[in-house]
């Protein structure tokens, strides 16, 4: 088992390392740092240039790539990040506000999401073909038909916009995590600003695992060992909950921790639209405007998240199935 | 005259589906006495299992079931969930086929016999693990308390067997049925699970019903035997009898497609079982029958003694007197 | 697979002699409702985008009517001359839809289409061949099914429109040639892996061993035994990929990444994208009419890919 951890483990590095150096490249032909640097000081002397080439490892060809790649890590391992092309500002203290910003709208969606949408699988499964298993099953499908933005914008237009029209003011804030000029910490504002983005979200996730736990629990509950259960003259309840949610819950907590980029995407659509200060909206605006000091440490990060979350699903899959911790 | 253990009446069980309504099981009347082997054999698909099943209520709950099933004075069609409860795994247990799928496959072996003698039993998890090492013990598996920590996964398929019988017998129970116990496994662990059924059986005195489409495991073990066709009984009777005098023209292929020494060709039934959601009128092995006579056709017959045996079969007198098979 | 299911299926007999497969499976599709309006909506959405020139009542950029002081033509509600109200240049709502919807779905099926025969390729080469192909496929999919979408797509979208030599393939970025394409690289990797396992389970049946037992090489292998074997899956995933590429037009339309049809034209992607600045002064209609569109094709996509993955599964006869 701890070796089994140790192999993926090891693993991971020239994974990591692999899959950087690919972003690295895509990002450097991409975005043309040198391109973007030029644009913002138009009257850079040639040593300037020369220098910021050097500053930044920016060399040309497949060599200078490498050579440049290693230079970037080196810089952002020793936390000497290089600083945003667009007003030369340091990156970590942003990237660091915007990921606490994701994290707390992040953790909160999910956490109902799963929670919500387990629910709803079970309840659905229990009693498949019926009203209730159509109302659902139609409703995940309008859910995950729906892009996030579009929700966004019905729930923005009814709860902000025509609430104003309607009661006079708005019900619920349509962007940013406090209103504008708001200073220091105010837990009720932040809320009421995360009312809408995390539903957005919830909404997606919902969707989403009630189809997962719907289809794992129906296939647990058609299986052979499901019968034997009951033909042991246990309570249907204990056949349920011990045999039946136990062995269905197995495969959903892989598919969580795969799906973890599935979330992000959702939550990047959403933050832009609500002018969410988080990683999504720090992501678009370092694409907007071609910054790749800000880019580069983004992807880094979420390399990182996927592939830990790729471990996370192998490893969690091994220790809850016993055929897997056993097996080979 | 022995007591019946559990005993049907006209049971049926018909599923719907997106295609008609499949009459899988039509009015098969069945009694098992104390102490015996009954073997319930026929084709796949000639409804034994399911019959079983629905006694039990394990089928889908689309299922419609009809008719009497007894078990001792306890009727089961209809019955309340708590009623059902009390019956399973405690006065009638069940194994299955294939005790890999059968098995829970996250749950320690010892675990899941604790559970079946617990559901019946108020005594501590600790009692009842012992009691299920020594339910391994008697199965005859080696180091029961070391395999008892193990997973399905990790036994061998006769050993597997072993543990859904030791599983089946840790409440006594008054009836065992066996729902092709040895059809997964090679043949020399079939031989030894057909001896370990048997020795179980005359140790508990429990009714076995041994459901299989393999008539060598049927003379092997039962005492007597029952076939069954497109849904009903078609032959009962001891399988002496039986096997000596067929006197219903399905039993008789079945015999005559067996292996024997000293026969030169397998005779094989022509054609194959009839769509269930449309049965033929009458008695459904016509459309196969080599005997068959208008009267087939028109009405369904039911089971009455030619001899030794019991057969649905209008010629059945005529075809007992021809020496066959 | 539960034996309860099987022991019943071999009771019906339900073999080639009561219904042929094709049959079975058309009416376990029709049996899915959700999958028959499904088709008749995108049916006749299909058939009014077809005959955009009879539907539509004005040009894609036609005003409704010459716009003048003291009768504006902007941002008009739905009425009589404009059933779904007008836009910020007083272009009727209703025909740009017809219009948008039209870019929408040429570009969905091109990318399904094109990214599926991909797939399908590199998913059939990596299962027969196996070894290091395989491994690096499957990890290199891994990772970019794991990465959010968004994120890919936009650094695909700059790689692609940076390197100066790929521009006479692809296109200029703003092109729906581009989008398309841009999909395809996208959307191989899933009909890749399903293609895969297919392939893999397939491949030690018995009538595969038969036919390379006869000599018959792996191009033929897989184009008359496998792929008619894998198409269910296949054909699903397919009508997916049309749904996803939809949406993501919308997405990269939205924030202003997408296509740009030129003078003659519009997307959906471009029409939801316009809600943006229609939200706060509460143009209600160009908010919801290209928002419920847009929810709705996909919708009806997803409900027949649904439709056709219940039509092609056996299994579930036994249950309803």
């Amino acid at each position: 088992m701890l070796r089994f951890v140790v192999r993926r483990l090891l693993w991971a590095v020239p994974m990591v390392l692999i899959v950087t150096f690919l972003v690295y490249v895509a990002l450097r032909v991409g975005t043309n740092p040198l391109a973007s640097y030029l644009r913002v000081n138009q009257r850079a002397s040639a040593k300037k240039i020369q220098q910021y080439i050097e500053t930044n490892g920016l060399y040309e060809g497949f060599g200078g790539y490498l050579r440049g790649y290693f230079q970037w890590l080196q810089g952002f391992v020793t936390f000497d990040w290089p600083r945003s092309i667009k007003g030369s500002r340091e990156v970590w203290p942003e990237f660091r506000d915007a990921m606490m910003n994701t994290l707390r709208l992040g953790l909160t969606a999910t956490g109902i999401g799963i929670l919500i949408g387990l629910s709803l699988g079970v309840f659905v499964a229990l009693k498949p073909g019926g009203l209730r298993d159509t109302t659902v099953n139609t409703g995940a499908f309008v859910a995950i038909s729906t892009p996030p933005y579009v929700s966004a914008l019905i729930l923005q237009l009814v709860f902000a916009v025509y609430w104003n029209r309607w009661f006079g003011s708005s019900l619920l804030p349509t962007s940013g995590v406090y209103p504008p000029g708001n200073r220091g910490f105010d837990l009720f504002l932040m809320i009421k600003h995360m009312v809408l983005p995390v539903t957005v979200v919830v909404i997606q996730i919902v969707a989403v695992y009630t189809r997962y736990m719907r289809a794992s629990l129906l296939e647990v509950l058609n299986s052979e060992y499901m019968r034997t259960a009951r033909s042991k003259g246990i309570s249907e309840r204990r056949v349920l909950v011990r045999h039946a949610l136990r062995n269905a819950l197995i495969p959903i907590v892989t598919v969580a921790a795969i799906d973890i980029g599935a979330i992000l995407g959702g939550l990047i659509i959403t933050e832009r639209i609500f002018s969410y200060p988080g990683l999504g909206d720090f992501f678009l605006g370092a694409y907007d405007n071609g910054d790749f000091p800000q880019m580069m440490p983004w992807m880094f990060f979420f390399t990182l998240v996927v592939i830990f979350f790729n471990l996370v699903a192998d490893v969690s899959y091994a220790v809850l199935d016993p055929r897997i911790r056993l097996g080979r | 005259m022995t007591e019946n253990v559990l005993s049907l009446r006209d049971f049926r069980v018909t599923f719907p589906t997106l295609f008609g309504d499949v009459q899988a099981v039509r009015g098969v009347d069945l009694d098992v006495r104390a102490g015996e082997i009954l073997g319930v054999v026929g084709e796949s698909g000639s409804g034994k299992s399911v019959t079983f099943l629905g006694v039990m209520g394990l089928l889908p709950k689309s299922a419609r079931i009809s008719g009497s099933a007894t078990v001792g004075d306890t009727e089961l069609v209809g019955a309340s969930s708590r009623i059902m409860r009390e019956v399973r795994g405690r006065r009638v247990a069940m194994i299955f086929q294939d005790p890999l799928s059968a098995l829970n496959p996250t749950h320690r072996i010892g675990d899941q016999i604790v559970e079946m003698i617990q559901a019946h039993n108020k005594v501590s998890t600790k009692a009842a693990m012992s009691r299920a090492i020594e339910l391994l013990a008697e199965v005859g598996i080696p180091q029961p308390a070391e395999r008892a920590r193990q997973y399905p996964h990790e036994f061998s398929g006769g050993m597997r067997q072993r543990v859904m019988i030791a599983m089946a017998i840790a409440n006594d129970p008054e009836v065992l049925i066996a729902d092709e116990p040895t059809t997964a496994l090679d043949v020399t662990v079939q031989a030894q699970i057909l001896e370990i059924l048997q020795r179980i059986q005359s140790e508990l005195n429990a009714a076995v019903v041994l459901i299989t489409h393999d008539l060598g495991v049927v003379a092997r073990v039962a005492d007597r035997v029952q076939g069954m066709y497109a849904g009903r009984v078609v032959e009962r009777g001891s399988v002496e009898s039986v096997y000596d005098h067929p006197s219903h023209p399905y039993t008789r292929g079945l015999l005559q497609s067996l292996p024997t020494v000293g026969r030169e060709r397998l005779q094989p039934i022509p054609g194959a079982p009839p769509n269930m959601m449309d049965p033929p009128s009458g008695c459904a092995f016509r459309v196969r029958c080599p005997h068959a006579i208008e009267r087939c056709a028109d009405e369904m017959p039911s089971l009455l003694p030619v001899g030794d045996v019991e057969s649905a079969c209008w010629r059945a007198d005529e075809l007992s007197k021809v020496v066959g098979a | 697979m539960d034996a309860d299911n099987t022991s019943s299926d071999a009771a019906v007999g339900l073999t080639a002699e009561s219904l042929s497969p094709g049959r079975m499976a058309f009416r376990r599709f029709v049996r899915h409702r959700g999958a028959l309006v499904s088709s008749i909506i995108l049916g006749t959405m299909i058939l009014f985008v077809i005959l955009a020139p009879f539907t539509a009542r004005y040009g894609v950029n036609e005003a409704v009517f010459k716009t003048s002081i003291e009768n504006p033509n902007q941002f008009l509600s739905p009425r009589g001359i404009a059933w779904l109200g007008t836009d910020d240049i007083g272009r009727d709502l209703y025909s740009r839809l017809i219009y948008g919807l039209r870019v929408s779905i040429f570009i969905g099926l091109a990318a399904a289409f094109f990214g599926t025969v991909l797939g399908v390729t590199i998913g059939a080469i990596a299962g027969l061949r196996g070894g290091w192909i395989d491994d690096v496929l499957m990890r290199v999919t891994d990772l970019f099914l794991a990465f959010p979408f968004l994120v890919t797509l936009l650094v695909l979208r700059s790689v692609m429109s940076s390197v100066s030599w790929l521009e006479p393939f692809v296109g200029k970025p703003t092109s729906i040639r581009f989008v398309i394409v841009l999909f395809v690289l996208f959307g191989w990797m899933g009909v890749a892996r399903l293609m895969r396992g297919q392939v893999l389970a397939l491949k030690e049946r018995e009538f595969v061993e038969a036919a390379r037992a006869l000599g018959a090489g792996p191009v033929r292998i897989v184009v008359r035994h496998l792929l008619p074997n894998a198409i269910g899956p296949i054909l699903v995933a397919l009508t997916f990929a049309v749904s996803s590429a939809i949406i993501g037009e919308a997405t990269l339309g939205f924030f202003g990444y997408g296509p740009q049809p030129g003078a003659g034209s519009t997307s959906l992607g471009k029409l939801v994208g316009g809600a943006k600045g229609a939200l706060l002064p509460g143009y209600w209609w160009l908010v919801v009419f290209p928002c419920v569109l847009l929810v709705l094709s996909t919708l009806c996509v997803n409900f027949i890919g649904d439709g056709l993955r219940d039509a092609t599964d056996p299994k579930l006869d036994g249950t309803r």
